[in-house]
């Protein structure tokens, strides 16, 4: 087996909360994806716009050059606000904006906007036909949506959100440069201070390929689940 | 004009004409990194592509392979596996590659750069090959044209504008992870983001005005590509 001098069990902690960070901006980012679909859908001009602004910023900026702004940015605004609680209260509060919480946040607000387009996209594909007889049927419109739209939607959407969560999946390393001590960071320390790094990074590739053979199977199911009554052309 | 934008910078506490300078620089380095990138990559990609439509899997499955891993794996963990394993290697450390263009980060980082984004074009080139209609390469072979001159004449030109919106994106990718340069110490415009944010401690200035940076070549890359794709592709689009 592949010796890691020890390093091995923490560099397996830091596969586990490369997962996590995932997980959870895949959570906000489809979460922000359906609000800006509905945003961007909606007839109100005001919506539509900031929803459209938010999608082209967001796609025309490198993912780390945003990550640094949320993260350094977004510390140094708490801190004018903590400053600013405590000289009003008297107070003495310090908040601190962790690495794992700007990670998460920038990954989800990201891919958000990746996620608006592709939600949008699969919403347009519903045809309006069903929509207006689920209402003359007499459904609310959270009926409609879970019981109509949504289990339609999945299946146009499922192949862009696998490619948005595989790209994800690949983002995350990027928390490693704002000082998360995910499994591309504990690697590459492994690696320096060793001399060693094919060593350590080779692990860490084999761990990510392993995470994209995993999820492109998890898609095929869930796309075989969507997919179930409609015929292939 | 000029004088306004000079009173401008001396009133300016972080945008003075050094820190501008630096933000040039590293505009300069960004630009060259992609550019070099894309160009040696697609040199590569363009065999692969064709060759990954092989029917010997001898020759397919290892180009397959090639492009799983590159495009499985984060670009960051290539980058540091070429950027600290050149170093570790005594064969390489003793020649001359060493010497003259290894000890530099520039190099490993455009070597990473050009293996990735040549395994992206060698997927985007394999399937616009894939998506040839079967009519044409009929046609061709009842003219009797030969495998290379099917190639040349009939796939390739076709292949290239249905892979045009695909590779758009691609360079528009390419453009964004060359930000990761900055981590192994190139100061390519977000590593002169982060030099002045450390210098000055003002994240919003640093990291906005090189933001907007990016979204303006963005803007131009898109525009340009838009161009290329409606003088390309007229044929393809809906008629009205």
């Amino acid at each position: 087996m592949l010796d890691l001098h020890g390093y091995g069990p923490s560099i397996l902690k830091g596969a586990v909360l490369t997962v996590e960070v995932a997980i959870l901006s895949l959570l906000l980012a489809v979460f922000l994806g359906l609000l800006g679909a509905m945003a961007k859908l909606s007839p109100n001009p005001i919506l539509k716009g900031i929803a459209t602004t938010y999608t082209t910023l967001i796609r025309g900026v490198p993912d780390l050059v945003l990550m640094m702004l949320i993260f350094f940015g977004g510390q140094m605004l708490m801190n004018s606000f903590s400053d600013w609680i405590n000289d009003t209260f008297d107070s003495d509060i310090w908040i601190n904006v962790n690495e794992f919480t700007a990670g998460v946040i920038t990954i989800g607000f990201i891919f958000g906007a990746y996620m608006a387009e592709t939600f949008r996209g699969a919403f347009q594909s519903v045809e309006l036909g069903q929509i207006e007889a689920g209402k003359a049927y007499g459904m609310k419109p959270w009926q409609i949506f879970s019981r109509i739209m949504f289990p339609q939607m999945m299946r146009h959407a499922l192949p862009g959100i696998g490619n948005n969560w595989l790209v994800l999946l690949k983002t995350t390393a990027l928390v490693s440069i704002i000082g998360l001590s995910d499994m591309v960071r504990l690697a590459s320390e492994a690696a320096k201070a060793t001399h060693e790094p094919f060593r350590f990074l080779l692990p860490v590739i084999i761990g990510f390929l392993l995470m994209t053979a995993v999820s492109e199977w998890g898609l095929k199911k869930l796309e075989q689940k969507y997919s179930a009554g409609v015929v292939k052309g | 004009m000029f004088e306004q934008l000079n009173q401008l910078l001396a009133q300016n506490d972080i945008f003075t004409h050094s820190t501008l300078a630096h933000y040039w620089g590293g505009f300069v380095v960004t630009i060259q990194l992609v550019f070099l990138a894309l160009i040696i990559g697609a040199i590569i990609a363009l065999p692969l592509g064709i060759l990954r439509t092989s029917k010997n899997p001898w020759i397919s499955k290892p180009i397959w392979l090639y492009v799983y891993i590159f495009r499985g794996t984060p670009l960051i963990v290539q980058l540091f596996l070429i950027y600290y394993g050149t170093a570790q290697i005594d064969s390489i450390k003793d020649t001359w590659l060493w010497d003259n263009i290894l000890s530099e980060a520039f190099y490993p980082c455009l070597i990473a750069f050009v293996l990735n984004t040549a395994a992206y074009t060698t997927e985007i080139i394999k399937g616009a090959i894939d998506n040839t209609p079967a009519g044409e390469i009929e046609a061709a072979k009842a003219y009797g044209m030969s495998w290379a001159k099917r190639m040349h004449r009939i796939i390739l030109p076709s292949a290239f504008r249905r892979a045009l919106p695909a590779y758009a994106n691609e360079v528009i990718f390419m453009l964004h992870a060359s930000a990761i340069a900055s981590v192994v110490t190139i100061v390519d415009l977000t590593g002169a983001a982060r030099d002045i944010y450390s210098r000055y401690y003002a994240p919003f200035d640093a990291f906005l005005f090189v933001a907007a940076i990016y979204l303006c070549i963005t803007f131009t890359l898109i525009f340009g590509f838009r161009h290329l794709e409606n003088k390309l592709l007229a044929h393809l689009k809906p008629l009205s």
